[in-house]
């Protein structure tokens, strides 16, 4: 960081960014003159990848055609390139499936389907870092986040399912369960391997074969899982994964021999599967996006709550469908709370997501790039406020500094739309009432905050809010015991924990 | 007894009494009203003679009717469990106390025999009864506390949906109906269902087992009418959270699936089965309660 | 007019936790390395307070204060040898025509448990013998019964008696309990006129955690914002690796900002870092990695 460097703010005479006009110059804190961290690149010498990759079908890696490049959005230097799956393609991939559902994988006992998936989380943890590495490459996330926070995750979501494997007789008594049968999968690009960790696991545990469609910017990872899948021995055919854009997921998803769909992503392409699904019969789960809420009440623990508002909104920089991107804060507080979050996104370092000092890392495409700037400037234009922090952002790769807006009206795009970006939206309220009818006023229903020490406020808001995840006190834990997903637009079903099962079962 | 309704051979008989005969209006928001189309749909009974003229619910219908299942969704939702299972298990003492007024019409406008009448009647009390008793235990089975491996206490939660759109049994006349009803408030949704005139007057009668059961207006709105006139609208009504379609056709269930993509609703679409099977055991399931519920898993740190 | 707590944001135990933790992770290397070793060496208070001590015993440590590291001129001296009071005149003596202060803790450490004319007496008496800074216990018993002016008035009254020299206020974190305790204490002390608080005597197991530092750090931003005046920190006990220290001058930099990484606003209470410091140092220099039995111990 550079405090030589003025800080972004929409009104003159708070050069720093962190000014409140009522404070003095003198009680400015200042961050990052003293001195600096070094560069701490991860190194990437023992990992190698492919130029190229097909497919993942029947256990074995197939060749491709029609190839598209994913991006490194650090460097913009093309990672790999990539297969599109086509129709036929497609075809074959659900056809293996199939094979392996009906004489591989139902074949199996329980505890066997059980022990592929304990193998899988157990390899894993062995090749975790080369795994961090890989997704911080080909994602852009910083590799404190891969390394401390997506792969243990995937890791722990494939050895939780692994234990309900031969225990679905025990998950829901009273009632008789069978799996579905070939599940057809389509992720997003924000959690590349915990996506798949989260659709993969759940549907191998209750029966299930699968065929994976990655997101076309961020599929290398997918790739390495597939090498995992064969290194523990996997029966050919009960994963597969394609490669291709949106057309392939289309596909897959229509192909009449899928059985259950289950998507992550935007809520426009959720309502057009599920539009395409109609009358189809398939099950559908959808996890879509979210305009989620942190309340933060004039009794919270305000320094936690910064954190909370910090990791809410700038976590995987705000690729997040569950982010606290609208933050709600008591009017009373608002000051403080502001002039706190200004001094500590100051300390957030933005750049190359190698670097193990890097907080917040490249915004994951020009695509999506492009979309939050054009919101941001959405903000300026209708009146909001604009703060920054003086930053200075790498000369090439897609990179946008952490931005917070204030005064900030319900009816602001920004405070309405999704931007899945380091983008905070900051409203106020006044009293309880107010601030649930605020976080409500949205179609989305996904995630939400709450920060108040008192219990019988958390548990009165938290039982009003429409959400399917409410974190009291702390912001986007997530664990695979935990079911998670949302309410209204925000989609149906939960994955994880008990709960994350049914989606793959059919419960009588 | 004596058929009551228009239509009855009997009632022009030589010395006998010429009947008051009961309209038969839909149940919406606690009262009884007539259709805001004013058109009708003629009932008749199992040898094809007509009997009544029922509603024919209209778009306009169904609004009102989301509406007034949304303004009784608060205060449905926010009773204790306890004291919805109150109302719900005094549906099932209504229904018996009025058995022998659904038991005729069963009789003579579905055309039962005097037994069956009296088993479907017997089976719908006893599933209004079994679904009551979940009211307050649900949430216990359904719900549960959530080993994470970090300090915190995580638990999930089922809450409603909210407003949630039946299309009850074609075959069950009054076990499928009271099901469809009976799960959806017992998970604390507020509901509408719309009965096709076979069954159109069975439904009637059960609207006022409903008013006079202590069941909060709103909370359950009965709407006669063809379901699969409605589909467009109650597809689009982004007021509907979600949908329980009993024995879908393969045409209409896919048009309402396509629109309800608009706002996410969720849809279901459930087995229909013979009368007796649904007697028995059929719909009988917290599987079937579950449907009509939300997850809300909640966070809050452990510490001092 | 008697002293009131003023209103304090409570602490969330297991996010502060998390929040100190992430300190942890931050990397240094090379040159930031080096920066950063020698400011930990000119931060450090080393420190002997045993009943063993004898002026050969403090003599021999204000040598090792002087000069950390003979032969090496880029080491810098220490910031303070803390030593009992009956040890202050040989420490003085030891360090006269050093840059480094002499401090001793006082307040009939470690409990505090005597009378308050005798506790005054003994800061004033230890100031004429030649310490530039006192290090005084907070009464814990008055705190935990909620008598927060009597503890205020104390603080005060030992500001007075110190006269020029600098007061650190032992909170002893290890007897108050939760975090929101740490925060009330830190923000007592403050307000009765500390110019640094520190965590804890060194008599206790449980001393310095960075949980605990953390929300010290948190109520000296808060106080620095509401009033300007720039309170040190220093932590002491447990710390006794380089790594450790240098996580803790992460959370300073990154809670209080850049101008606290200075001996004058943070302190490190120790008596087995230094040689832990030199150790890293000399593997920079050397490229080797380093034995503990090629350093001195005093």
């Amino acid at each position: 960081m550079d405090p030589e460097t003025a800080a972004e703010t929409a009104e003159a005479g708070h050069a720093n960014g962190r000014a409140t006009p009522s404070r003095e110059s003198v009680r400015q804190l200042l961050f990052g003159d003293r001195w600096d961290y070094a560069p701490a690149p991860e190194s990437t010498a023992h990992v190698r990848w492919a130029k190229r990759y097909g497919h993942f079908i029947d256990g074995a890696f197939v060749d491709g055609t029609d190839h598209f490049a994913s991006i490194n959005p650090a460097t913009e230097e093309v990672v790999a390139r990539f297969a599109t799956a086509d129709r036929k393609v497609v075809n074959r991939a659900v056809a293996a499936a199939r094979r392996a559902y009906e004489k591989r994988w139902q074949p199996l006992s329980g505890a066997e389907r059980g022990t592929f998936l304990y193998r899988i989380g157990r390899i894993i943890q062995e090749r975790a870092r080369e795994l961090a590495i890989l997704e911080s490459i080909d994602n852009g996330k910083p590799i404190r986040e891969s390394r401390d926070v997506d792969v243990p995750l995937v890791a722990a979501h494939f050895l939780y399912y692994a234990g309900w494997a031969d225990k679905l007789d025990c998950a829901f008594p009273g009632a008789k369960v069978r799996s579905l049968g070939v599940a057809g999968q389509v992720i997003p690009w924000n959690f590349p391997l915990l996506m798949a960790a989260w659709k993969i696991a759940p549907a191998l545990a209750a029966g299930n074969t699968v065929v994976l469609k990655p997101a076309e910017t961020s599929p290398l990872t997918a790739m390495r899982l597939a090498e995992i899948f064969d290194e523990a021995g996997l029966p050919p055919g009960v994963v597969n994964i394609v490669n291709g854009a949106g057309d392939t997921g289309a596909m897959l998803v229509a192909h009449k021999d899928v059985d259950k769909v289950a998507f992550t992503g935007s809520t426009e392409v959720g309502k057009s599967i599920q539009r395409a699904l109609a009358g189809s019969g398939k099950r559908l789960t959808l996890e879509l996006g979210g305009k989620g809420a942190n309340i933060v009440f004039d009794d919270a623990p305000i320094d936690q709550a910064v954190e909370g508002i910090v990791s809410g909104i700038f976590f995987n920089q705000g690729h997040v469908c569950c982010a606290g991107s609208r933050l709600l804060v008591q009017e009373s507080i608002v000051d403080t709370v502001i002039e706190k979050l200004l001094d500590r996104i100051a300390t957030l370092r933005v750049g190359d997501p190698l670097d193990k000092n890097t907080d917040v890392g490249a915004i994951h495409s020009r695509v999506q790039l492009d979309k939050i700037e054009e919101l941001v400037q959405s903000g300026v234009d209708e009146g909001a406020r604009m703060h920054r922090p003086a930053c200075r952002l790498p000369d090439r790769g897609f990179f946008f500094a952490p931005t917070v807006f204030t005064d900030v009206a319900q009816s602001h795009r920004i405070a309405q739309e999704e931007i899945f970006g380091p983008v905070l939206s900051v409203l106020t309220f006044r009293t309880p009432e107010e601030a649930i009818a605020k976080a409500n006023n949205t179609p989305y229903g996904l995630s939400a905050g709450i920060w108040s020490d008192k219990g019988s406020k958390l548990f009165k808001i938290a039982g009003a809010l429409k959400a399917g995840v409410v974190w009291g006190n702390t912001y986007n834990q997530f664990d695979p015991a935990s079911p998670f997903g949302g309410y209204r637009e925000s989609g149906f079903g939960r994955e994880g924990g008990l709960h994350g099962l049914l989606p793959y079962l059919e419960v009588r | 007894m004596a058929k009551r309704t228009k239509g009855s051979k009997r009632i022009a008989g030589r010395g006998e009494r010429v009947a008051v005969v009961k309209t038969f209006k839909m149940f919406v928001g606690g009262a009884f009203v007539r259709s805001e189309s004013g058109h009708t749909l003629p009932c008749t009974d199992a040898s094809g003679a007509h009997v009544a003229n029922v509603a024919r619910a209209s778009r306009k219908d169904l609004r009102d009717a989301v509406g007034a299942a949304r303004g009784a969704l608060g205060g449905w939702s926010k009773r204790s469990a306890f004291n919805r299972g109150q109302i719900a298990f005094r549906i099932a003492e209504m229904l018996e106390d009025r058995r022998s007024m659904v038991e005729a019409r069963l009789v003579d406008v579905v055309g039962l025999d005097p037994d069956d009448a009296a088993a479907e009647v017997s089976s719908a009390v006893d599933r209004a009864f079994w679904y009551a008793g979940w009211c307050d235990k649900f949430a216990q089975v359904l719900g549960g506390v959530n080993p994470v491996a970090s300090p915190y206490f995580d638990f999930t939660l089922p809450e409603p949906v909210g407003v949630v759109f039946a299309a009850p049994s074609r075959r069950s006349p009054l076990v499928g109906l009271v099901t469809a009803i009976a799960c959806a408030i017992a998970a604390g949704n507020t509901c509408i269902v719309v009965v096709e005139p076979k069954h159109a007057l069975v439904a009637v009668d059960f609207a006022e087992v409903l008013a006079t059961s202590d069941v909060p207006g709103g909370v359950v709105n009965v709407l006669t009418g063809h379901r699969d006139e409605l589909v467009p609208h109650v597809g689009s009504h982004y007021g509907i959270d979600g949908v329980a379609w009993y024995g879908a056709a393969d045409a209409a269930f896919a048009t309402l699936e396509r629109l309800a993509a608009d706002s996410v609703k969720r849809v279901h679409r459930l087995d229909d089965r013979g009368a007796a099977s649904w007697r028995r055991e059929h719909g009988k399931s917290l599987a079937w309660l579950e449907r009509h519920v939300e997850w809300k898993t909640a966070w809050h740190p452990i510490g001092t | 007019m008697r002293y009131e707590l003023p209103p304090i944001p409570t602490v969330d135990q297991v996010a502060a936790e998390a929040r100190a933790r992430s300190f942890t992770t931050r990397s240094i290397k090379t040159t930031a390395k080096r920066a950063v070793l020698k400011t930990i060496v000119e931060m450090i208070d080393l420190t002997t307070l045993e009943g063993a001590d004898t002026p050969g015993k403090v003599r021999r440590l204000c040598r090792k204060a002087i000069t950390p590291w003979p032969g090496h001129a880029d080491v810098p001296p220490v910031a303070a040898v803390c030593v009992y009071p009956t040890m202050v005149e040989v420490a003085r003596d030891a360090l006269r025509g050093s840059s480094v202060r002499v401090a001793a803790v006082a307040t009939a450490f470690p409990s505090g448990q005597s009378f308050l004319d005798v506790r005054l007496d003994e800061v004033r008496r230890t100031v004429d013998a030649g310490a530039d800074e006192i290090d005084m216990v907070i009464n814990r018993g008055a705190f935990l019964a909620g008598d927060y002016a009597r503890v205020f008035d104390e603080i005060a009254a030992t500001k007075e008696a110190c006269g020029a020299a600098h007061l650190k206020v032992i909170l002893e974190t290890g007897e108050l309990g939760p975090l929101d305790q740490v925060r009330r204490a830190s923000h007592v002390a403050m307000d009765a006129g500390a110019d640094f608080i520190k965590t804890s005597t060194g008599k206790l197991p449980s001393a310095a955690t960075m949980p605990i530092v953390l929300v010290m750090l948190e109520a000296i931003r808060d106080h620095y914002r509401a009033t300007g005046r720039a309170i040190g920190m220093k932590p002491a006990g447990g710390i006794r690796t380089a790594k450790q220290a240098w996580h803790y001058l992460v959370m300073v930099k990154e809670t209080l900002g850049d101008e606290w990484l200075t001996a004058d606003r943070f302190r490190i209470g120790a008596s087995s870092l230094l040689n832990d410091v030199l150790m890293q140092w000399a593997r920079l220099d050397s490229g080797h990695y380093q034995a503990p039995n090629y350093f001195s111990e005093d």
